[in-house]
């Protein structure tokens, strides 16, 4: 009987003792870790298109961060949704369609100059600052800043903004997946098998 | 075989040890197709394309214009950057085009190209050799081979100025050549090499001169005794030392090479000169030595001609930009082609597309082969996981891993495996027994990576802006509050003198505040009357005090009219406004009268109190005559709010003009706070928060209906497609596209009945709704257009005193639509209505 009495307050002694220092460690030693938002943040893709129903990428990041679905933005797509998942343990959703399709097509706004009257409108619109005007006067896409966000289209009065896809250019263009197994890939391989 | 040589003991015959590389294959060489003619010259093809990224790094600018005569070696287009080679006219002719063109890509994406027509003379322009390299400054002989365009004629094509160009911090301890040329069917270098040594020694000692290494080594695979003999010979007495490889593939790789010469190892992600190497293409020793013996710049190479379609194989001194369908001819491929055609090597190389793009810097074999020599690839079966391309890889990775992983598309782990580090040899896809492309997957997926790292660094840029902007937003809004709230207190400081006491401080107005000050002390005087006058009905024996009291009141009244008389008269044009706003202002005039009645029904309340208290036996009467002071009070409030509701305009200056205050004199504290202005203030401020709250609400319903109008357009697009194309979901997407569209209705419904409420309120601030002022702005604005167009024709003619009065017209009306501007401007941020709302 003593024994187990002597096992039990020993254990329980060495319990104690290996929580004080595991206690004090995680005090003294604590990661600073990046708070939740920003990581959320760092994943949503940043168009800043308001089709999740908040006024930017931020916005919805502290929204999901406070317990919001995480399946609402629609550029950013499945992956976007697997990779919140993961950071967050949540389980992976479907996209919810009630915010707009996903697209893999990029796209940026072109604004037809000769028809622009320079009214501003889309400026105002464009939550990245990606078009350069002045009252009056043309207006233009910075492309490389333009995010495709679309919220620049609406309010144009004379419907000269367009949204035209990006053409991948020789420094974009990679090559595209093999078709898989029982395929042949198509000519181009490099690679052949030498008889 | 791999296996074995992996203990195989190598040492050369001068003694230097040699170490192996993990893996490599031993395909079929196929070298003696082409090896064995001698270099010919290629064809003079009529038009010729040089397309100006043909190495590494930023894309040429052309300097020539379309329709520009130029001569052989005339500069086409100069170097654009740090990392960039220029491109010389490979012939002499006329510039016809400088356009996109088809290129050899892998992608068949087009690129600038600029465009030659050869006029068949093929004259030099002229050219400056410098044979004494040796005694120029370092600086301009690196000037001298950008200028000739020369890039590293074996792989990627890296300019070669840049790569001599080494730091003076950095110790390079071996220059090395690399001439092994593993690739099957590949026999350019072993060709250079066996008729031209002294040439490429020589350019190799250009380099020596540039590099000044420890040591130079030249690497050729033993399975090209001649071209060894000759370059021995070539090299005797250089100290340049020529090294033989074992034959495997791929031994030519840079770090490969580097591993069995010096066994030193490049670290992933650096670069040979890390290690104290730098490597270089026998092809470019022998570029350089034209450069300085005959100062031709990069305007042609050898290309290896092969395949049993070929007629006539061999190695051929190629122009830069000739069109492969002309080589093809000139090697007697029959027409039309119907096997494979190959740029590079059969393993590193692609597939030609379009036989019209031309041949690069970096061309360095045409391999035309019928489908029996090599055929077409073999449908993938799943992997088996043998193991065998983990074997082969040079690179060490584990070639199946990374194959699971790109096939998957996950990235993150494939670069946990060094994906990056693969050298895309082919090696494993050679040998693996389910025919997967392996090599395609690591090509897509680092394809995929590079461009999620240029997405990402997008997003972080997006961010950045947003964030600024929003920032922006802020800053401004609390600027236009602060200067709101500035605005508030000045106007409250101006009222406040007089709710207090009249005479406390001078204001900038004598005459309003006298008036205010004789309002105040005739009423306190009646007020004290009226105690009086009770007193003495009560005979309260402080009867005549009050009556004395009342009396001094009386002449002070007195005294400030008479000063009031005397300021106005004074100040008569001050006084103007006042006095004509005073009588026109009906609302004004009964606002005093309300205050008047509820401050005279206080005073009875007091008295009948007061008489209460006495046990005055008229205390009823007392109390009935508040009363009837109480309902003509109210009255007067009810007049009052109809005044106000009838005549809108000038109610907004009210609650800056400060309701008739009681007399202080009186001690009748509770009395006058102005309980007008009060309850005006709280409005004003209760209406505020009301518009801040409807302004954020139209805000959010307008977005709301932007992205449900969009997705509705989306989904009606779907729909009709499904349609068209007869899918069986033509049910959900036309429920998907009835619930967006009344999602969007009823979005514009709220909407507009917002922006509704919001102009009414408009109309009843400004008197005059959205409209007018729109109109008036846009009138002014025209105004202003026009003038300035007939002040144009004025000046013109020379009409001076048209000029002159247009002059004064048009600031007149610049001013106006100044003005109007500002006003729709203010009426609009007020109620939060943008000017689109009206649509
Ligand atoms: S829906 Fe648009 S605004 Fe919302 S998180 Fe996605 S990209 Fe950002
Ligand atoms: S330009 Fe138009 S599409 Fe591009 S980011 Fe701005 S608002 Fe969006
Ligand atoms: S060689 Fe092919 S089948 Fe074998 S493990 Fe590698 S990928 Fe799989
Ligand atoms: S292609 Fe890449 S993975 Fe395959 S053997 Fe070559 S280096 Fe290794």
């Amino acid at each position: 009987m003593t024994t187990i009495l002597i096992a039990v307050a020993a254990l329980l002694a060495m319990a104690a003792l290996f929580g004080a220092i595991l206690g004090f460690a995680s005090e003294k030693f604590r990661v600073e870790g990046d708070p939740i938002v920003d990581q959320i943040d760092a994943i949503l893709p940043q168009t800043q298109c308001g089709q999740c129903g908040h006024p930017g990428c931020r916005p919805y990041a502290e929204a999901i961060a406070e317990g919001e679905e995480h399946n609402k933005c629609p550029p950013g797509g499945e992956q976007t949704i697997q990779e919140l998942s993961d950071l967050l343990g949540r389980e992976v959703l479907p996209l919810d369609d009630e915010h707009g399709d996903a697209s893999d097509i990029k796209k940026v706004a072109y604004i037809r100059e000769d028809e622009c009257i320079g009214c501003t409108k889309c400026i105002q619109a464009c939550p990245v600052d990606a078009i350069v005007g002045a009252a009056r006067l043309m207006h233009t896409v910075i492309v490389d800043e333009c995010t495709g966000c679309d919220l620049c289209v609406e309010p144009c009065p004379v419907d000269c903004i367009d949204m035209v896809e990006v053409k991948p250019t020789l420094q974009t263009w990679g090559w595209s997946r093999p078709p898989g197994v029982g395929n042949a890939p198509a000519r181009h391989i490099p690679v052949v098998n030498l008889p | 075989m791999s296996l074995l040589s992996l203990f195989r003991p190598a040492r050369t015959e001068s003694g230097r040890k040699l170490h192996d590389f993990h893996g490599g294959i031993h395909p079929p060489q196929r070298k003696t197709l082409s090896s064995e003619a001698p270099i010919r010259p290629g064809p003079l093809s009529a038009t010729l394309v040089l397309p100006l990224n043909m190495h590494l790094g930023a894309p040429a600018l052309p300097c020539v214009q379309v329709g520009d005569r130029v001569l052989k070696g005339q500069i086409l287009a100069e170097a654009s950057g740090p990392v960039s080679a220029p491109v010389h006219a490979p012939t002499s002719g006329v510039v016809r085009a400088i356009e996109p063109r088809p290129i050899q890509h892998p992608s068949g994406l087009d690129a600038l190209c600029v465009v030659l027509d050869s006029d068949g003379e093929d004259r030099w322009t002229a050219l400056t050799p410098c044979p004494d390299y040796r005694d120029m400054p370092r600086a301009e002989l690196v000037a001298r081979i950008r200028d000739a365009g020369i890039a590293g004629l074996g792989g990627a094509g890296f300019p070669t100025a840049v790569k001599v160009n080494v730091r003076d911090s950095q110790r390079i301890e071996q220059l090395i050549i690399n001439a092994v040329e593993c690739e099957p069917y590949i026999t350019a270098d072993d060709r250079l090499m066996r008729e031209r040594a002294e040439g490429v020694i020589a350019g190799i000692q250009v380099l020596q001169h540039l590099v000044q290494p420890m040591e130079t080594l030249v690497g050729i695979e033993d399975n090209k005794p001649e071209a060894i003999a000759a370059m021995r010979a070539a090299a005797a007495g250089t100290g340049i030392e020529i090294v033989t490889v074992p034959t495997k593939y791929p031994s030519g790789g840079e770090k490969q090479l580097i591993r069995v010469l010096t066994g030193k190892e490049v670290r992933s992600g650096g670069l040979p000169a890390d290690v104290g190497v730098v490597c270089h293409n026998t092809g470019t020793a022998w570029a350089l030595h034209r450069l300085v013996t005959t100062g031709e710049p990069l305007i042609s190479r050898i290309t290896t001609l092969t395949g049993t379609a070929f007629a006539e194989p061999g190695n051929v001194e190629v122009l830069i930009g000739t069109p492969v369908a002309d080589l093809l001819a000139f090697g007697g491929v029959p027409q039309p082609h119907t096997g494979r055609l190959i740029m590079g090597g059969p393993m590193m190389g692609f597939s030609i597309e379009n036989p019209l793009a031309p041949v690069v810097k970096t061309t360095n074999c045409i391999i035309a082969a019928p489908l029996s020599e090599l055929p077409e690839p073999e449908p993938e079966q799943p992997c088996i996981r043998c193991g065998a391309c983990a074997e082969v890889c040079p690179a060490d990775l584990l070639p199946q891993q990374l194959y699971w992983y790109s096939k998957a598309s996950e990235f993150d782990r494939a670069q946990h495996y060094n994906l990056m580090d693969c050298i895309e040899c082919g090696a494993c896809a050679y040998v693996c027994p389910s025919h997967i492309p392996l090599v395609q997957y690591y090509r897509y997926a680092k394809g995929a990576i590079r461009q999620q790292a240029a997405e990402h660094q997008k997003a972080d840029r997006a961010r950045e802006r947003f964030e600024a902007r929003t920032a922006r937003i802020e800053r401004e809004k609390a600027e236009k509050e602060a200067k709101r709230q500035a605005r508030l207190e000045a106007n409250r400081q101006k009222s406040s003198p007089a709710t207090s006491v009249a005479a406390a401080t001078p204001a900038a107005d004598p005459v309003a505040d006298l008036k205010k000050a004789v309002g105040e002390a005739s009423s306190a005087y009646k007020a004290a009357v009226k105690i009086a006058k009770e007193a003495e009905e009560q005979g309260a024996d402080n009867a005549a005090d009050l009556r004395a009291e009342a009396d001094q009141l009386k002449a002070r009244a007195d005294e400030l009219k008479i000063a009031l008389r005397d300021a106005k008269a004074n100040a008569p044009a001050a006084v103007a406004p006042t006095a004509q706003a005073a009588p026109a202002d009906p609302v004004a005039d009964l606002k005093k009268a309300v205050g008047e009645a509820s401050s005279a029904y206080k005073a009875a309340v007091k008295a009948a109190k007061e008489a209460e208290e006495q046990g005055a036996d008229n205390a009823a009467d007392l109390r009935a005559e508040a009363d009837q002071l109480k309902a003509r009070a109210d009255e007067l409030k009810i007049a009052l709010r109809d005044a106000k509701a009838s005549a809108p305009a000038p109610t907004r200056p009210a609650p800056a003009s400060p309701a008739p205050a009681a007399p202080p004199a009186v001690s009748l504290s509770t009395a006058p706070e102005s309980p007008t202005a009060q309850a005006n203030a709280e409005d004003e401020a209760s209406a505020e928060a009301e518009r801040a709250k409807r302004a954020q609400r139209m805000k959010a319903l307008k977005t709301a209906f932007n992205m449900s109008h969009k997705q509705w357009k989306e989904a009606s697009a779907a729909l009709e497609r499904a349609e068209r194309d007869g899918l069986p979901d033509v049910d959900t997407h036309r429920a998907r596209v009835d619930k967006l569209k009344k999602k969007a209705d009823l979005a514009k419904a709220q909407l507009n009945e917002l922006v509704e409420a919001a102009k009414a309120d408009m109309k009843a601030s400004t008197g005059t709704d959205l409209k007018t002022l729109k109109l008036q702005a846009a009138r002014a604005e025209s105004t202003v257009r026009e003038k300035t167009a007939a002040l144009a024709t004025a000046r013109e003619a020379g009409d001076e005193e048209r000029i002159n009065v247009l002059q004064q017209e048009l600031a007149a009306a610049e001013q106006q639509a100044l003005e109007t501007a500002r006003t729709l401007k203010q009426a609009v941020a007020e109620q939060g209505l943008s000017d689109g709302d009206d649509a």
